[in-house]
């Protein structure tokens, strides 16, 4: 499991107003699905959500049980778990539109 | 040449090996009553068996049953992975098959995942594949060391995810991948208007295929299977009625198809000793079939009950199927004729079985009758009547269930005994025409007819024939006395037969001659009687007279003595004196 923050060193900013983004990306190993999928959510993460933003990633060739525990049937999946309500999006989130869509997050214009 | 003898060569060769191929293919045996039968062993191992039908047709309980009996009947433990039902409806599902999930779980013989999609959850961005559910899948196998796996129903996946290609490559991989692990799969599928499922996963699950059939006709539910496919292995093409119940599926075996059945030589009493001696001295023949026709009212289940009792003397054990009267009611009606049957049923020989035929399809009625005689492997079998069965199918349908039921039956040895309403004023022609199929396969046919003389009714019984033994052809009244059955010969009198209180005219009338002859012979007696008294009198009045003169002479005698004693005494004094 490894968690990102937003910058090595950086101080991550923390608006009281602002929601914090939990998202949890569920890979396996170093598949070239699941590499990408990763890729492509940190960009997304950088562009629409920089700052308020926490990705875990969960190899489940090592922890086969969360698989059942979390409802995972298709490699990658990303679930949105905060803020509430939970959202799932499969697939490896090249099509930026629909991963935007599937988050519900509002896109920053420019 | 040398070319065309080598395709003979190969052309054998290949026969070989697939005549090898098909001997050992290995089978996994399912535990499902009669299923193992049909398919000659079971299902493929090690490979995916598809089991498609209806909405209710019974897959989901098909395959827990396959996993459930797996685990404890061959020590094989199972991943049930459901896509439909939540953890609680599964066990719910469980128990309505008299098992006991969380107890199978707690031992490790069964795991089970509930694996939910929901599509309005989910978008699709982007390419993937369905390792998450391998990954499921393998640790739910590799955690109880499965070696049978149910998937029910794989198909809400095409429901959930919208990229069929993928889909499809996905389950193409899973059922290698299943192959590859050496497990024996089922797979449920939802039947399809123009495919076998609605999806076509027949396409990638090739080697097994069975279907499930259930709808209602005419209010009777009924439940067929099939074995579409079974690459491999030979295996019944028939569909095969099956019901569904608190111990799970029965499917009904195969019979034998020949007319090779042992039969016996040894006779068993009727329980009514007259008709005994009327089938040859000694009654049925054991492991026959027995019909009795005979209008209602008439004496059909008490002759069925007659020989229920005699069977039960013996010690053997009877199953009647009642379809016309509760079992209590038999019972009383039995006391009546003075037949004890309740301490037989007390005793665990006698078991009854009752129901409204018109309640259940014929199928139905024949898994009945089948687990009955398995369960209590009786050596008499009755039911009565079975004209009922008729309502619940076709004449051709109903042909064909009794005639699997009486082949089983003579192969079993057992003694059956079916009692059927005819109609009265129906001739024994149109009843014979309308039974033609069943008579043929009844050794010895009985006959209960009303006669009718001088406006009165009374009942005969006849034999109509019976298979392997002289019988008699007469007919003799029926009578249901208060000791049992009895049978009368018909009063042949003055050469004229006769029955009912005719009868009992001419029986009165001969016993009063007879009477009057009686007497008249005693009035002779007494008077020889009388002359022989007045003999014995004369005698003894003739011997005392003789008495009486002997008497005398004797004292005549007396005295002449005496006076020659005195004078032989005078003579010597006188003697004395003249000296």
């Amino acid at each position: 499991m490894k968690a990102v923050s937003p910058g090595k060193g950086k101080k991550a900013k923390t608006d009281s107003t602002e929601e914090s983004w939990n998202l949890r990306l569920y890979v396996t190993d170093q598949t070239s699905k699941s590499i990408t999928a990763f890729a492509n959510l940190k960009k997304i993460c950088e562009e629409h959500l920089a700052g308020k933003y926490r990705i875990e990633v969960i190899d489940l060739l090592k922890n086969p049980r969360l698989a059942k525990r979390d409802q995972i049937i298709a490699i990658p999946t990303l679930v949105r778990e905060l803020p509430e309500p939970l959202k799932k999006i499969i697939g490896d989130l090249a099509d930026t539109e629909r991963v935007l869509v599937g988050l519900d997050i509002r896109p920053v214009s420019g | 040449m040398g070319i065309a003898l080598d395709s003979q060569r190969c052309w054998e060769v290949t026969m070989v090996k697939a005549k090898h191929a098909v001997d050992v293919l290995e089978k996994c045996p399912t535990g499902i009553r009669g299923l193992d039968e049909i398919t000659k062993g079971g299902l493929p191992r090690g490979r995916s068996t598809l089991i498609c039908g209806g909405a209710g047709s019974g897959k989901t309980l098909f395959a827990m049953e396959f996993l459930m009996r797996g685990a404890m009947d061959y020590g094989e433990p199972g991943v049930f992975m459901t896509f439909e039902e939540t953890a609680e409806d599964l066990a719910k599902n469980f128990v309505s098959l008299g098992f006991d999930l969380p107890d199978m779980m707690s031992c490790g013989l069964i795991a089970t995942d509930h694996v939910k999609i929901e599509r309005n959850e989910v978008e699709e961005t982007g390419e993937y594949d369905l390792e998450g559910l391998f990954i499921r899948l393998g640790d739910a196998i590799d955690s109880i060391g499965a070696k049978r796996v149910v998937l029910d129903t794989i198909e809400v996946l095409f429901s959930g995810l919208s990229n069929a290609t993928i889909l499809r490559a996905e389950l193409r991989r899973l059922f290698h991948w299943l192959k590859d692990r050496g497990v024996t799969a089922i797979v449920t599928g939802e039947s399809g208007d123009k495919l076998l499922t609605r999806y076509g996963l027949e396409e990638y699950v090739a080697d097994c295929v069975i279907l499930l059939d259930f709808r209602i006709e005419e209010q009777i539910s009924t439940r067929r299977l099939r074995i579409v496919k079974y690459r491999g292995s030979s295996h019944g093409s028939d569909e095969y009625s099956f019901l569904i119940d608190e111990t799970g599926l029965s499917i009904l075996p195969i019979t034998s198809l020949g007319l090779d059945y042992p039969v016996s030589t040894e006779r068993i009493s009727t329980g009514v000793p007259k008709l005994d001696t009327m089938l040859d001295g000694k009654g049925f023949y054991r492991g026959s079939t027995i019909l009795v026709s005979g209008t209602a009212g008439t004496g059909r289940t008490s002759l069925a009950a007659t020989f229920a009792d005699a069977a039960c003397l013996r010690g053997e054990r009877c199953l009647y199927f009642a379809f016309e009267e509760s079992p209590s009611q038999i019972i009383r009606n039995m006391g009546s004729i003075g037949m004890d049957l309740a301490r037989w049923v007390k005793k665990g020989l006698l078991k009854f079985h009752s129901a409204r035929p018109s309640l259940y399809g014929l199928e139905m009625h024949l898994v009945t009758f089948h687990r009955g005689i398995e369960e209590f492997n009786p050596q008499v079998f009755i039911v009565d009547p079975i004209s009922n069965l008729s309502a619940a199918g076709t004449a051709s349908e109903v042909k064909s269930i009794l005639t699997r039921l009486i082949d089983y039956l003579k192969m079993k040895k057992i003694s059956t005994f079916l009692t059927d309403l005819t109609h009265f004023g129906v001739s024994l022609e149109r009843t014979s025409e309308e039974r033609s199929s069943l008579i043929a396969l009844i050794d010895t046919w009985l006959l209960l007819r009303d006669i009718e003389l001088n406006g009165e009714r009374n009942r005969g019984l006849y034999i109509l024939k019976s298979r392997g033994m002289a019988h008699s052809n007469q007919i003799h009244e029926f009578l249901l006395t208060n000791q049992g059955i009895a049978l009368i010969d018909i009063y042949t009198g003055s050469g004229e037969v006769l029955t009912g209180s005719a009868r009992a005219v001419q029986q009165a009338e001969e016993k009063a001659s007879e009477l009057i002859r009686r007497l008249a012979a005693d009035g002779r007696l007494r008077v020889q009687e009388s002359k022989k008294e007045a003999l014995e009198a004369k005698i003894a009045a003739l011997r005392a007279e003789f008495d009486a003169e002997s008497e005398e002479l004797h004292s005549m005698a007396e005295e002449e003595r005496k006076r020659q004693a005195v004078l032989a005494e005078d003579r010597l004094e006188m003697a004395h004196l003249r000296k």
